[in-house]
């Protein structure tokens, strides 16, 4: 756990180098887009999060000053799949969103979806040094969580602390300064495949920009698309992308699991693609014109031009009525949603006070969808959209911006993560050489 | 067959594009260059012209022939000029004192000169230059008026009501419409003297003119040779009171030579010598005694 540690606290020292300078790029590397936005940071360190101020409230420390949305080339569920292109559609973004905003970035915060993220419960106990619970206290029992086998080739992205239990008082968000015996903490952990997050690093190194944090956009889209009484209440929020469809379950604030789908609306396209024998790019079209999920008799009549341009006649002037459209699309929305159901099923869903689903991201504009949604799984859904932040022009204020906006607030603000607290000394384990060097430099 | 389109550009900037973007909006790069990269050229600039005299005389020379053509532009040449208001005798003399030969440019024109001269003639109370489109110099002219003629030492001259010298004049009878004054230091108080004429309204007939007396008291000059003398201070208040006693006593139709007013509290006549000569015994009679 050491390399993450040392990886994760670089990043975070990019990141408070950024909001030094006072300007960072965000970035989503989604599989049909790649989007970037820079932020600016502006006189805002009275903004600390104090009495009911919550996560949300960070929205108001930074400005959105440069938007570039551009074409995804070589990503697949939301994973880089050929390098060179990928890297190319980053450039794109970020020279765009630069230019918009008359800045060089430097620093660079990435979220995506893919890597398959696993979500795990993890839990930790530590007797409190002296009576009062210190920061060291806390860094004490973080170390201490008992690391599951996560496997060889998977890396963790998110460590969050969840809960602190104090003797026999649980439920604690901050128990610095508190007198106790016996500190407990719950985190949540969030691993993905290492691979995934080495290739960004290299498409990013490749950029000339500094990674200043990676994280998981099923994560991001609840911060931006759940309401706070949601996050305290308990609430699931379904990020439906391209390549991947992303699940987060929020309570009290806190992310307790994460997990994504490997089927998107690119599936959807490339059904109807295949169906109707037509192109992808035509099928694309169809889809965000037409598409839906209920037939109504009407449906029946209203028929659509699906036409190619390979000059037969006969395979140009084809049309399909809307419900054989709509024929096409719904059981592979049944599926996702049925995917979706069995992964809140297997997360404990039903446990949670507040049973409240929220549908984003781009997929989520499909008609109808809340509607097959609710029948598929049950409860009370809604679609959501983003929070509004400062500086985002109309166009980027879709449902389809929920983790890059998600990604701003996470910027501004932050989430403690296991790393950001010292790591105990006896957790260096191979490291005596340096530690007596420390030592040394320390006494003399 | 589908039609033949054109391989799609990559919209993606190439790695070198993006760099040189990258570099363009740092801050330090850009101020170099915007700010700095001009300014060191035009200062080797400077510089490169100034490390030679020839070159230093050709800029000098340019500058010089640039500056004449513009000055040479047939916008800013003044081709005539109108003189207002004024008299053909007083014109010929502004054109005469001007000199100005056209077509000249209006850089060359030096307004406040030409003004000055031309109100340095006597004629002419204030000038007004002003060069208008088309190329005219317009000349608005305030002349003096004329109010009274002086017999000086050496000539006849009119003079405005201020006393200044408006123009000499040829003969008397030129303008017998104004008033005569003479004597040295004349010209100095003609208010006063023009007081006195509206003053002496009711004997103007009779008045030939006005004497200053040493340079400091008036004579009244009537025809048959009479003369009324003034005092020093209240002048026209003396001759009220001469004319009061003109009204009540038809004074000056007498045989008088001289009223002499110069004391204000002992007036004194003076008779012609046959006037003298019927009154004395008169008045030896009248006080028994026998003329001869």
């Amino acid at each position: 756990m050491t390399a993450l540690y040392q990886r994760q606290r670089a990043m975070r020292h990019h990141r408070q180098a950024a909001l030094q300078r006072g300007v960072i790029a965000v970035l989503d590397v989604g599989t049909e887009n790649i989007e970037c936005f820079v932020l600016r940071f502006d006189g805002v360190a009275d903004a600390v999060p104090g009495d009911g101020v919550g996560a949300m409230a960070g929205q108001t420390r930074f400005r959105v000053v440069g938007v570039h949305p551009t074409r995804s080339r070589g990503v697949r569920f939301g994973e880089i799949d050929q390098m060179e292109e990928t890297e190319r559609a980053i450039r794109t973004a970020v020279q765009g969103a630069q230019k918009m905003a008359g800045v060089r970035v430097d620093h660079v915060i990435v979220c995506f979806s893919g890597g398959r993220p696993r979500s795990y419960g993890l839990s930790g106990e530590v007797e409190v040094v002296d009576q009062t619970v210190s920061e060291h206290d806390i860094a004490r029992v973080l170390a201490a969580c008992d690391e599951p086998d996560y496997g060889a080739g998977r890396q963790v992205i998110h460590a969050l602390p969840v809960n602190f239990a104090l003797d026999h008082r649980s439920g604690l968000n901050d128990p610095r300064g508190q007198i106790g015996n016996r500190l407990a903490v719950d985190m949540h952990m969030v691993t993905v495949e290492a691979t995934a997050i080495e290739n960004i690093l290299y498409c990013i190194k490749r950029c000339d920009l500094e990674l200043a944090g990676i994280a998981s956009s099923a994560y991001l889209s609840g911060m931006s698309s759940l309401v706070e009484d949601e996050q305290e209440l308990g609430a699931a929020c379904i990020d439906f992308g391209a390549g991947t469809t992303g699940i987060s379950i929020f309570i009290r604030k806190h992310l307790i699991f994460a997990d994504t789908v490997r089927l998107g609306g690119g599936h959807i396209t490339g059904d109807i693609s295949k169906g109707l024998q037509i192109s992808m790019t035509m099928a694309e079209k169809i889809k965000t014109r037409f598409g839906g999920l209920e037939v109504t008799g009407r449906d029946h009549r209203e028929m659509i031009d699906i036409g190619g341009e390979t000059g037969d006649w006969e395979l140009d002037r084809r049309q399909v009525s809307r419900s054989e459209l709509i024929g096409v699309m719904r059981p592979r929305v049944e599926e996702i949603l049925e995917e979706v159901r069995a992964r809140l099923d297997g997360a404990g869903f039903e446990h949670l006070p507040g049973q409240r689903i929220v549908l984003t991201g781009a997929g989520s504009q499909i008609t109808g969808l809340d509607q097959l949604a609710s029948r598929i799984l049950g409860g009370r859904v809604r679609l959501g959209r983003p929070l509004r932040v400062q500086g985002l022009p109309q166009s980027a204020t879709g449902p389809g911006y929920s983790a890059l906006v998600g990604l701003c607030l996470a910027a501004a603000y932050p989430q403690d993560e296991c790393w950001d607290f010292e790591i105990p000394a006896n957790r260096y384990g191979g490291h005596s050489v340096r530690r007596v060097v420390n030592w040394l430099r320390e006494n003399w | 067959m589908p039609p033949v389109t054109p391989r799609p550009r990559d919209p993606a900037p190439s790695r070198l594009s993006y760099r040189l973007q990258r570099l363009w909006l740092t801050p330090l790069v850009r101020a170099l260059l915007k700010t700095g990269l001009p300014a060191l050229v035009i200062l080797v600039g400077v510089f490169w012209v100034l490390s030679d005299g020839n070159r230093i005389e050709l800029v000098r020379q340019k500058v010089a022939s640039t500056r004449y053509n513009i000055e040479h532009l047939p916008e800013f040449t003044v081709k005539l000029m109108r003189i207002d208001n004024a008299s053909r005798e007083v014109s010929d003399d502004i054109r005469e004192v001007t000199a100005i030969d056209f077509p000249v440019s209006s850089f060359d024109l030096n307004l406040n000169e030409i003004r000055a001269r031309i109100e340095e003639l006597d004629a002419v109370a204030s000038a007004d230059l002003a060069i208008r489109s088309g190329g005219v110099l317009v000349v608005k002219v305030l002349e003096r008026k004329p109010a009274i003629v002086w017999r000086s030492r050496d000539a006849l001259e009119l003079l405005d009501e201020t006393g200044h010298r408006v123009a000499a004049l040829a003969r008397r009878t030129d303008r017998p419409d104004l008033m005569l004054i003479a004597g040295d230091g004349a010209d100095q108080v003609v208010p006063e003297a023009l007081r006195l004429f509206k003053v002496a309204g009711p004997i103007a007939p009779r008045v030939r003119g006005l004497l200053r007396v040493g340079q400091r008291r008036w004579d009244v000059i009537l025809d048959r040779n009479q003369r009324i003398m003034l005092p020093e201070t209240g002048a026209v208040a003396a001759l009220e009171r001469v004319l009061a006693l003109n009204e009540m006593s038809d004074l000056l139709n007498r045989d008088i030579a001289v009223v002499d007013f110069r004391n204000g509290r002992r007036p004194t006549l003076r008779l012609n010598a046959r006037a003298l000569g019927l009154l004395r015994p008169v008045a030896l009679k009248s006080d028994g005694v026998n003329p001869l």
